[in-house]
């Protein structure tokens, strides 16, 4: 699903600076990548999901070399393909949790909204257990169930890749274990890949593989 | 767009408060500048139409603008006094006739026009109901006294006191409705019109009261000669005038100098005109003026303050349009975060430009319809609002 080659990224200002030799996630399998705060996680999963451009080598994501194309190109893919999941769940606090949920569709011409995607956006609010909380607005919503109307944002347009950013660093042990649970099964039920950014190393053991970030010496089957 | 609409529609009614500013200060910006507008050119059309309507207006010396205010508007400035003598001389003069004015009273805060018959149909006024007046303590009410106040002919209506107390002053005076005009859009709309003789029995100049030669209550009775009899404060005065005390009422005094406040002069032709301005060019009692020419002075004033009110308006405009601009160039910033979600998720500069713009279409277009039902509303009462705002 995603192949990484001599990746060479850095800021325009700064002294960041990103080198992944090569790195790479099958289809359907879930990878967990550790590594010290600013070491460049979020940075990849940019990278990955085309946001922004490296000054070097290829990323590929389901075959296609995302790092060639062109902005509007790389945008349209990413909506297509990729589904993402953020540790501060990035819902926008004027929109109710139905209307949140089908956000991507209303902001890009490449989804399409119809009735079939809003019952779609219920069945799956209602798989993750916020079906009764649709019409609310993300301030009236506890921690996990945001991450919840977040992962079925991500996961509404059937993405073949996603790519969580902390999606569990603000949730408390018990919500942190349900919210994987869920993420787990919807992603498996679909078929599609999860590349999770983590601090937790509770978790490691669920994910299939672990990437050690630290400049890519270590990388170790869970 | 109808996607950014909805987006924007949200945020808009999420944020209320930070919208409702930003539509009332657009409004206000939008709304001031047309609503000056609207009541200018009303007030133009009032004032040059009623004035290009009356050919010369006699009256005391002092300011032509009070002259002209009081006698075609109505205004609340009194004039200085002429005598009916004025009158009468305009009318021996052979260059054209006089319509005497007498407003110094009013009734439930309208003005009460003293005047002759002539005024309606120089005027062209015409009934809508009822009869014109045609005994002392009869009046006429413009369309819309009767329609404020309900008033129908055969209803009476009191006039003011000049004074609460003023106890040796005006009496008050019960009068007799005969008639309702019909709505001519002018300042007639807005007075009680009587006979000048009512308007002097107000004045206190006629009186009504018990026959003293018949009267059984001595103590009235100050003084009796063979052909005058006296009385003091006790003798009754009739406050309305009816049927049974209209021969009691008279005059006292020479009628000639009775007191006006204005005479519409309406010469035969323009020759007449130039005429009779010229008897008065040298009078150092009376003045002869023609209003049209003290309109226009009027209305170079005003257009002189508007365009003054227009460069505050235009300053404090790009004050508030800077403001604006400001705000959201602010909430830009201030949700940098959730474009940078947004952009995560998919949507491209272009649509993040078309969210911002739907919220200024938006807001323009609240602003818009409130300023357009604002100004809707001053439309409607563009007549009272000159009224209050430039004649009184």
């Amino acid at each position: 699903m995603i192949d990484i080659e001599a990746l060479e990224f850095h800021y325009a200002h700064g002294e960041f600076h990103l080198t992944v030799p090569r790195m790479s996630v099958a289809r359907g399998e879930k990878v967990a990548v550790i590594g010290p705060s600013g070491s460049g996680k979020t940075t990849l999963l940019n990278l990955i999901a085309g946001i922004i451009r490296p000054q070097q080598g290829r990323v590929t994501v389901a075959d296609q070399a995302v790092s060639s194309f062109s902005d509007a190109k790389r945008r349209d893919f990413r909506i297509s393909n990729i589904g993402f999941v953020f540790q501060d769940f990035e819902l926008l606090d004027y929109l109710n949790v139905l209307d949140n949920i089908l956000h991507p569709y209303r902001i890009t011409g490449a989804l399409k909204l119809t009735s079939q995607v809003q019952q779609q956006a219920i069945d799956l609010a209602n798989g993750l257990g916020i079906g009764d909380k649709l019409k609310r607005y993300s301030g009236e919503l506890s921690q996990g169930e945001k991450q919840r109307a977040a992962i079925c944002r991500a996961l509404l347009p059937q993405p073949q890749l996603i790519l969580a950013d902390e999606a569990t660093g603000n949730l408390d042990p018990r919500n942190k274990g349900r919210i994987i649970d869920l993420l787990f099964e919807n992603i498996e039920s679909h078929g599609a890949s999860l590349l999770a950014v983590t601090h937790d190393h509770e978790l490691l053991p669920r994910f299939d593989r672990v990437i050690d970030f630290l400049d890519f010496r270590t990388e170790t089957a869970a | 767009m109808i996607n950014s609409l909805y987006i924007a529609w949200h945020y808009l009614v999420f944020n209320k408060l930070r919208s409702a500013t930003l539509v009332a200060c657009i409004t206000l910006i939008a709304f001031l500048p047309m609503a000056l507008q609207l009541v200018l050119t009303e007030s133009e059309q009032m004032l040059q139409s009623r004035a290009a309507s009356t050919p010369l207006l006699l009256g005391a010396r002092g300011s032509a603008l009070d002259l002209v205010m009081k006698s075609l508007y109505f205004g609340d400035e009194v004039p200085g006094i002429v005598s009916m003598q004025a009158a009468d001389e305009i009318t021996d003069t052979g260059l054209g006739y006089a319509i005497p004015l007498y407003l110094r009273f009013q009734a439930r805060n309208k003005p009460i026009v003293g005047t002759n018959i002539d005024y309606f149909d120089f005027r062209k006024l015409k009934l809508a109901q009822g009869r014109m007046l045609a005994m002392l303590g009869e009046c006429v009410i413009g369309a819309s006294v009767a329609d404020e106040y309900g008033l129908l002919p055969g209803d009476s209506i009191v006039s003011s006191p000049d004074t609460l107390f003023d106890l040796a002053g005006v009496y008050a005076l019960k009068m007799n409705i005969t008639g309702v005009l019909e709505r001519s859009h002018t300042a007639d709309d807005q007075a009680v019109f009587v006979d000048l003789n009512t308007a002097w029995v107000i004045e206190g100049l006629g009186h009504g009261h018990e026959d003293l030669s018949k009267t059984r209550d001595s103590s009235v009775i100050l003084k009796r000669t063979e052909d005058n009899i006296t009385a003091n404060a006790k003798l009754f005065q009739y406050t309305e005038i009816t049927e049974e005390n209209r021969d009691g009422f008279h005059f006292h005094g020479d009628a000639s100098i009775y007191p006006l406040t204005a005479v519409i002069a309406i010469p035969n032709d323009t020759k007449a005109a130039t005429l009779l301005r010229g008897r008065y060019l040298e009078n150092q009692q009376y003045r002869i003026v023609r209003p049209t020419e003290v309109i226009e002075g009027l209305l170079e004033n005003l257009f002189r303050i508007k365009s003054v009110i227009d460069s505050v308006i235009a300053i404090v405009g790009l004050a508030t349009v800077l403001a604006i601009i400001l705000v959201f160039a602010l909430s830009v910033r201030l949700r940098q975060r959730e474009l940078t979600t947004i952009f995560k998720l998919g949507c491209s500069r272009m649509t993040a430009v078309k969210l911002i713009a739907a919220e200024i279409v938006i807001i323009l277009s609240a602003s818009s319809i409130i300023s357009a039902g604002l100004l809707s509303v001053v439309l409607a009462n563009a007549e009272t609002l000159v009224r209050i705002l430039i004649f009184n």
